[in-house]
């Protein structure tokens, strides 16, 4: 056991036995993050503030929300919007986080890729965001059942027909995961409990990890260049804050990610009580009715993109390439071949046209997801898939041919 | 160091805002058709050449047999059936014309007095030739000038309404839409408001007189006309206002009626559906107000403590 003496304040008796302030160190004052980094990098920051958005508003939903499918659809629509002090706000609050949390989710993902910080040491951080990136998919799906309209049962009903798995007809598989035929009670209650428990638990774990996996080789930064932690936190602590490359993370950092915060807080709510139409479907107000197909079934808008790698192929080969964009950007650390760690537009011609292409052949697949399937569009989404598929394939003998810079 | 920073944010803009336009507007203007609306002029019903006179309006009322049907609660009719009853009879229970001076357009109830299938446009479900007829009786005048007695008819339905600057969102609503689909959050049935009552019998007694009802303008309509409640959401105003003008603009062959209000009255009706699902509306824009005065307010003391700190690092 470790020995104790009498503590000189309350400061020394927390030290004595939590070691306050070495964590407060290793966590804030001396984790060091390099200065050149631009706005980009506090897009952490506000998936955290978005979180705990979420997370809030979530837990007041909650108190009022009744997981059974005759009753679903009003506690949301009657209790929450029109009974409940502020349920609109809480419900529009969680709904535009859900949405938003997306957008924020996709800037981060390919400020990754483009300055490769998924190379060099950082691959478990790439590895744990695409992690949290199918949790947060998960989490989004299962909110989306709760409300129990039009689109909830019917986005249901497709996105859970997918695991019959085509011509394998593995029609069970779809029974055991839904607990009966169609979406019924029993659906929504275990897609309840994945919403508020299962996979907000498995986020909180996952969130840890992608933080513990930036602890060793630490943030990257905006040229690749490669940081003497050590010593240029030496140079800082000795007195030479303009001349280190580093700086701590509070308040030095954190200070410029309350800043982004601010700004991104002002778009947000200017989101939650102007613009709020794009994150709550209008078709969702309709309560949920089996004998009634909606004229267009779509998922939200962050799912687009691979719903219409699904939709142009025959349903066996749709699966296949479905499956393949759900795993591919996990391996990504380990397709790009470059010896390279340094931002896209600097690693020659073949990376920096890959990702600015891989960036709007996604944009026009996403349109594509919603838009009806036919005539121009079918076919665009068509190609727009191909090219998809075709650039991944591709990827390990560009990058293995680019040269060190 | 060049600042690059302001050229990322435009090159983030950019895309987000190209997604959106794609995804939203663009989409949205691909999946529905677009209706304007026409104005609420009904351009392709007569126009009214008679000026009316009340009191001899009020006399063709009488004699015309118009309270067979309807009951006009203002002047003391009331109506000659239970609306349960009426629905069995007719298939909807005949409206009372207290204030249909005030929803409805003149020109609208003069045709609809000749020609009920014509001005409801549901001339597609009524065709007098293979037997199908609405079932208003059609006005085949009282052996004067019919468009002046049918001018009489409708200048007493105003004289009798509530004034335009009286007519509730409740009472336009009701008159117009009320008899055909319920709004269960405002505790709205086919056959009027559900009363609070002491005990759970009465309640269940009300209830299946609201479920006979619908059984007869299910068979009427063809199916149950949609409960409203969200509809301000699920449709949003242009569409309702544009459906309600000309349902067969919207959706052709529906078995709904053109209503034949007045833009002011529609007015009212969608302020009606707002109250039922946007309730809150008025709440929100005064919050969203004093949030976002917070909010810039943050972000301006998130920047002045950024630059603040920032000083010693360069």
């Amino acid at each position: 056991m470790a020995h104790f003496t009498k503590a000189t304040s309350v400061k020394d008796w927390l030290n004595q036995r939590l070691a306050v302030e070495k964590l407060e160190k290793v966590m804030a004052s001396e984790y060091w993050i390099p200065k050149n980094i631009n706005f980009l990098w506090a897009m952490g920051m506000v998936l955290v503030i978005t979180f705990v958005l979420l997370l809030v508003s979530g837990i007041f939903l909650l108190m009022y929300y009744v997981p059974t499918t005759a009753e679903a659809f009003n506690s949301v629509n009657y209790t929450i919007m029109r009974e409940v002090d502020f349920g609109w706000l809480w419900r529009h609050v969680h709904g535009v986080a859900a949405s938003v949390v997306f957008l924020i989710i996709y800037i981060h993902m390919f400020t990754g890729i483009y300055y490769g910080s998924y190379k060099k040491g950082r691959e478990m951080i790439w590895i744990s965001g695409m992690l949290l990136f199918v949790a947060f998919s998960a989490e989004a799906f299962s909110g989306y059942m709760l409300p129990w309209g039009q689109m909830s049962y019917w986005a249901g009903m497709v996105i859970t027909n997918l695991f019959s798995g085509g011509s394998l007809h593995a029609d069970g598989l779809v029974e055991w995961i839904r607990g009966d035929y169609v979406p019924a009670q029993a659906f929504l209650g275990r897609f309840f409990m994945l919403h508020v428990l299962l996979i907000p638990v498995a986020i909180l774990g996952l969130i840890g990890l992608h933080f513990g996996a930036l602890r060793i080789p630490h943030v990257n930064n905006q040229d690749g260049e490669e940081i003497d932690f050590d010593a240029e936190a030496k140079k800082y602590l000795d007195g030479d804050k303009a001349g280190s490359k580093v700086m701590r993370f509070a308040n030095d950092f954190m200070s410029k990610d309350m800043m982004v915060v601010g700004v991104y807080l002002v778009f947000f709510f200017y989101l939650v009580f102007y613009n709020y139409g794009f994150a709550m479907d209008p078709v969702n107000f309709d309560p949920a009715d089996g004998l009634k197909t909606p004229t267009h079934i779509y998922p939200e808008w962050y799912f687009l993109w691979s719903y219409e790698i699904l939709r142009p192929f025959n349903i066996d080969l749709g699966l296949i390439l479905f499956a393949f964009a759900q795993v591919i950007f996990v391996l990504l650390p380990f397709l790009d071949r470059s010896p390279n760690a340094i931002p896209a537009n600097r690693r020659g011609k073949a990376f920096a046209i890959w990702f600015w292409l891989m960036l709007a052949n996604m944009i026009v697949l996403t349109a594509m997801g919603k838009l009806p399937p036919a005539g121009i569009f079918s076919q665009i989404g068509l190609v727009s898939a191909i090219l998809f598929v075709v650039q991944w394939i591709a990827l390990p003998f560009i990058t293995a041919r680019e040269k060190k810079v | 160091m060049k600042n690059k920073e302001p050229i990322i944010l435009l090159v983030v803009i950019f895309f987000t805002l190209v997604t959106y336009y794609l995804v939203e507007p663009f989409a949205h203007s691909q999946m529905h058709k677009h209706v304007e609306s026409e104005g609420f002029e009904y351009a392709d019903l007569p126009a009214m050449t008679k000026t009316g006179d009340a009191a001899k309006g009020q006399e063709l009322v009488m004699n015309a047999g118009c309270a067979g049907c309807h009951s006009i609660e203002v002047a003391g009719m009331p109506a000659p059936m239970d609306a349960v009853m009426a629905a069995g009879a007719y298939g909807v229970n005949p409206p009372d014309l207290s204030n249909a001076g005030a929803v409805f357009d003149p020109k609208f109830l003069a045709d609809l007095i000749k020609n009920p299938a014509h001005a409801l446009k549901v001339e597609h479900k009524y065709d007098p030739a293979a037997g199908k007829m609405h079932p208003m009786v059609a006005f085949y005048g009282m052996g004067g000038d019919i468009d002046q007695e049918v001018a009489d008819m409708v200048a007493y339905l105003q004289s009798i309404a509530v004034k335009k600057e009286e007519l509730t969102p409740k009472v336009a609503f009701e008159t117009a839409c009320g008899r055909c689909h319920a709004v269960g959050y405002e505790e709205w049935t086919q056959i009027g408001e559900k009363p609070k009552f002491k005990h759970e019998k009465d309640s269940l007694a009300f209830d299946i007189k609201v479920i006979d009802y619908q059984d007869s303008l299910m068979k009427y309509m063809g199916k149950l006309p949609p409960d409203l409640s969200m509809y301000i959401r699920s449709r949003g105003e242009h569409y309702i206002s544009t459906f309600v003008e000309n349902p067969q603009n919207q959706l052709h062959g529906t078995a709904m009626p053109r209503v034949g209000v007045t833009p002011h009255s529609m007015e009212k009706v969608i302020e009606y559906l707002e109250d039922a699902g946007d309730t809150k509306r008025h709440e929100r824009e005064a919050i969203g107000k004093n949030v976002m005065i917070y909010i810039i307010i943050f972000a301006i003391f998130a920047l002045l403590w950024k630059k603040q700190v920032w000083r010693d690092l360069h």
